[in-house]
């Protein structure tokens, strides 16, 4: 069979929206996800203890569930939910794409958050006991003491998570958003050319990762140098 | 037996021996002393070739070490070697350390193995413990098995690579024990130690390395009675210290 | 909340009788576990091997590894399962005309298992050599000083360690792929969550469907877990602790 790479070309600006989304989707997720990620770390190591176990089990059920159902899970939750706050009469129309940014975010709040907790604990107690002993509370205390070191201890496996976390928002497809992926299937039945469709979607995330988790280890060989 | 002729070796650019000569003969005991980062440890290890070097030859019972077509793994199974850290194999019991050489490199049958396995394991006074895992022996022990394990090859020579500087001082002993029945019996041997009392009971010859050079190589009378080399002398007058 | 819970419908029938709900959610979950453990056959198999020639002094065959794992790991699965599913057969005439005159599902099971299992291999010889150069040089030595050759170094002395040091992080892989099985479904494959997605579909109870298929995956992912601690502790070494001990 002969390749088309036409069909690439001159779908391009299609396929260049779906790839922004994909982006736009992992910039968010990421965000969204260390930001509750680190309110879930801070309540999995709370002396509050119903406020540990729920975040515990929060985070263990997220990580004990395929992706693909969780995507599932709130496509469906989540109307439902919105319905039940604002007591419409239906289910609103939210949207695959919009969805999926929720989902997201909760579902990658579970990962980063053993990050966060790995990163909290690897700071030393007696940095609190100093805080504390300077009259700062506890908020103060990881606001502006603890929070900082373990992120930036962490930053290279935030990093390297981010890049698994844009290879998987490729599964939005289940759902039929028009990710990067999603546009170039779309394309690809449209005008009966998959193979060229997905060798392409391929070599993009390919080179794209690649190119990711080559910076992220150089970073990590710097980091490991400053310290 | 063991003929070391001219033998450089770098790291990179950075040179670890500098044209070291030396020979052990039949029934041989020579010590190799120096501090550490002299180049003693590297230099034992390309007698059966675990470091190879870029300049010289080394011949061991005349087989040329350095030439591409010997048999490498046929002339290790004829010299005993014993490590700093031991290394026994912990997912094997002391008993299967001591007959998988045996078996895979000589070709031995199993029962036979682990007879000639327990009669060496008896002689270094560590028979009961056939049946136990290397994690659950002290380290004198273990060193004891692993001396136990590199004789059970019926080796032409043995190799030392500081037999004894991983151990706690009170086991020091026990593994020198064996070393030294066993130089007393005439094997030959190479032996790097800081242990100075051992050469002194057994050595016939003592090698002063530094920097990757071979400094002084002299009968034992000699070196302890006379050092020429001032480094000698620094050296030996730190270690006597304690 | 307007949702109208109903736990009975589990016992109810497809359109079209015979079947009830419960009875297509179990052969979904028959596809999965069938689905992840030839995979993890696989994975398992290739990536020792891939690990292994990673650790050896060949630089070609070093490389060869590494651009193995490079592949398998930098495209997503779903991608992956893609090519294998849609392009592949495009390019192999004689696998396209497997892929048209066999059962669909037997086409759809056969790509899954192979994109599964080659996608985790990348993963498991990232652990298996990781393993493998956390033994100590050592031990390499000693059994070259033994007169061991290569091949029986690794086979005798190397990979036995290392796999006993493997097997936490192989774990964690395994539960992964478990979970990386209902990818599975974008090609078509009737496993767990496309099950529970359809029963959802068919009888507007979506919340009771994919609750059954949470359970079931948390369950699995404990039995799995269950597993896994019994070979460990079944192959344990006595006086030997797995990252601690010299």
């Amino acid at each position: 069979m002969a390749f088309d790479f036409d069909v690439i070309a001159r779908s391009l600006p299609y396929l260049w929206k779906g790839f922004r989304y994909t982006v736009e989707l992992t910039a968010i997720a990421a965000t969204g996800g260390i930001f509750f990620g680190t309110l879930l770390a801070l309540a999995r190591l709370s002396s509050v203890k119903p406020l540990a176990l729920a975040a515990a089990g929060y985070v263990n059920l997220m990580r004990s569930i395929p992706l693909v159902l969780v995507i599932f899970w709130f496509f469906f939750l989540v109307p439902v939910l919105v319905q039940g706050i604002t007591g419409a009469e239906r289910p609103p129309q939210i949207g695959a794409e919009r969805t999926a940014i929720i989902t997201f975010i909760m579902f990658e709040a579970a990962y980063f958050c053993e990050i966060m907790r790995a990163g909290i604990q690897s700071i030393p107690k007696g940095q609190v006991y100093a805080s504390y002993a300077l009259g700062l509370t506890y908020g103060q205390t990881m606001r502006l003491v603890v929070l900082p070191q373990a992120f930036r201890n962490m930053i290279p496996v935030l990093l390297t998570q981010t890049v698994i976390l844009f290879q998987d928002t490729s599964l939005v497809y289940v759902i039929s958003a028009t990710d990067f992926l999603g546009a170039a299937s779309k394309v690809g039945q449209r005008d009966g050319r998959l193979v060229e469709m997905y060798t392409f979607v391929a070599v993009v995330y390919f080179v794209i990762s690649v190119t990711l988790s080559h910076f992220v280890r150089r970073l990590q060989k710097r980091i490991a140098v400053i310290r | 037996m063991i003929d070391i002729r001219d033998v450089s070796k770098w790291y990179g650019t950075f040179q670890v021996l500098k044209d070291c000569t030396t020979a052990v003969r039949k029934g041989e005991v020579v010590v190799v002393c120096g501090p550490s980062g002299s180049g003693k440890s590297t230099l034992i290890k390309t007698v059966n070739a675990l470091e190879p070097f870029q300049k010289g030859e080394i011949f061991v019972n005349g087989i040329p070490v350095g030439d591409p077509k010997t048999d490498l793994p046929k002339l290790r199974a004829k010299v005993g070697m014993v490590f700093q850290h031991f290394e026994l194999f912990p997912h094997l019991t002391i008993t299967e350390n001591l007959a998988l050489a045996q078996v895979k490199v000589l070709g031995r049958g199993r029962d036979e193995a682990n007879e000639r396995g327990l009669k060496l394991l008896d002689r270094v006074g560590l028979k009961a413990h056939a049946a136990k895992y290397p994690g659950q022996l002290s380290g004198g022990q273990q060193q004891r098995v692993a001396i136990a394990r590199a004789l059970s090859m019926d080796p032409i020579a043995m190799l030392f690579d500081e037999p004894t500087s991983a151990l706690d001082p009170e086991m020091i002993n026990e593994v020198l024990d064996v070393m030294v029945e066993l130089a007393r019996e005439g094997m030959t041997m190479m032996v790097v130690t800081h242990e100075m009392g051992f050469a002194r009971k057994v050595a016939h010859r003592v090698i002063f390395m530094d920097n990757g050079e071979i400094v002084e190589d002299a009968a034992k009378e000699d070196f302890f009675g006379k050092p020429r080399s001032e480094r000698a002398v620094q050296f030996l007058s730190k270690i006597l210290q304690h | 909340m307007a949702y109208d819970f109903n736990w009975g419908v589990f016992f109810e029938e497809l359109p079209g009788g015979d079947t009830e709900y419960w009875e297509i959610l179990l052969e979904g979950v028959g596809w999965t576990l069938a689905v992840s453990a030839l995979a993890w056959a696989i994975a398992l198999a290739v990536g020792a091997v891939v690990g292994t020639i990673r650790t050896t002094d060949r630089p070609w065959l070093v490389r060869l590894g590494n651009a193995w794992v490079e592949l398998f790991r930098n495209i997503p699965l779903i991608v992956q399962l893609f090519l294998w599913y849609f392009v592949v057969p495009e390019l192999v005439p004689p696998l396209k005309r497997w892929a048209i005159a066999a059962d669909p599902t037997t086409v759809q099971f056969a790509m899954a298992v192979v994109g599964l299992g080659l996608f985790t291999s990348a993963r498991i010889a990232e652990q298996v050599r990781a393993g493998i150069q956390s033994l100590p040089r050592g031990q390499r030595m000693a059994a070259m000083a033994l007169g061991l050759t290569t091949p029986q170094a690794y086979r005798h002395v190397l990979l036995p360690m290392a796999f006993r040091i493997v097997i936490p992080p192989l774990t964690s892989e395994t539960m992964n792929l478990i979970k990386n099985s209902s990818v599975a479904l974008t090609i078509g494959l009737a496993e767990l969550t496309f099950r529970s997605r359809e029963m959802g579909e068919y009888t507007f109870h979506f919340f009771e469907a994919f609750t059954a298929a949470t359970l079931i995956y948390v369950a699995i992912a404990m039995t799995a877990n269950r597993v896994m601690a019994f070979i460990e502790r079944k192959v344990a070494v006595p006086g030997f602790i797995a990252g601690g001990a010299k």
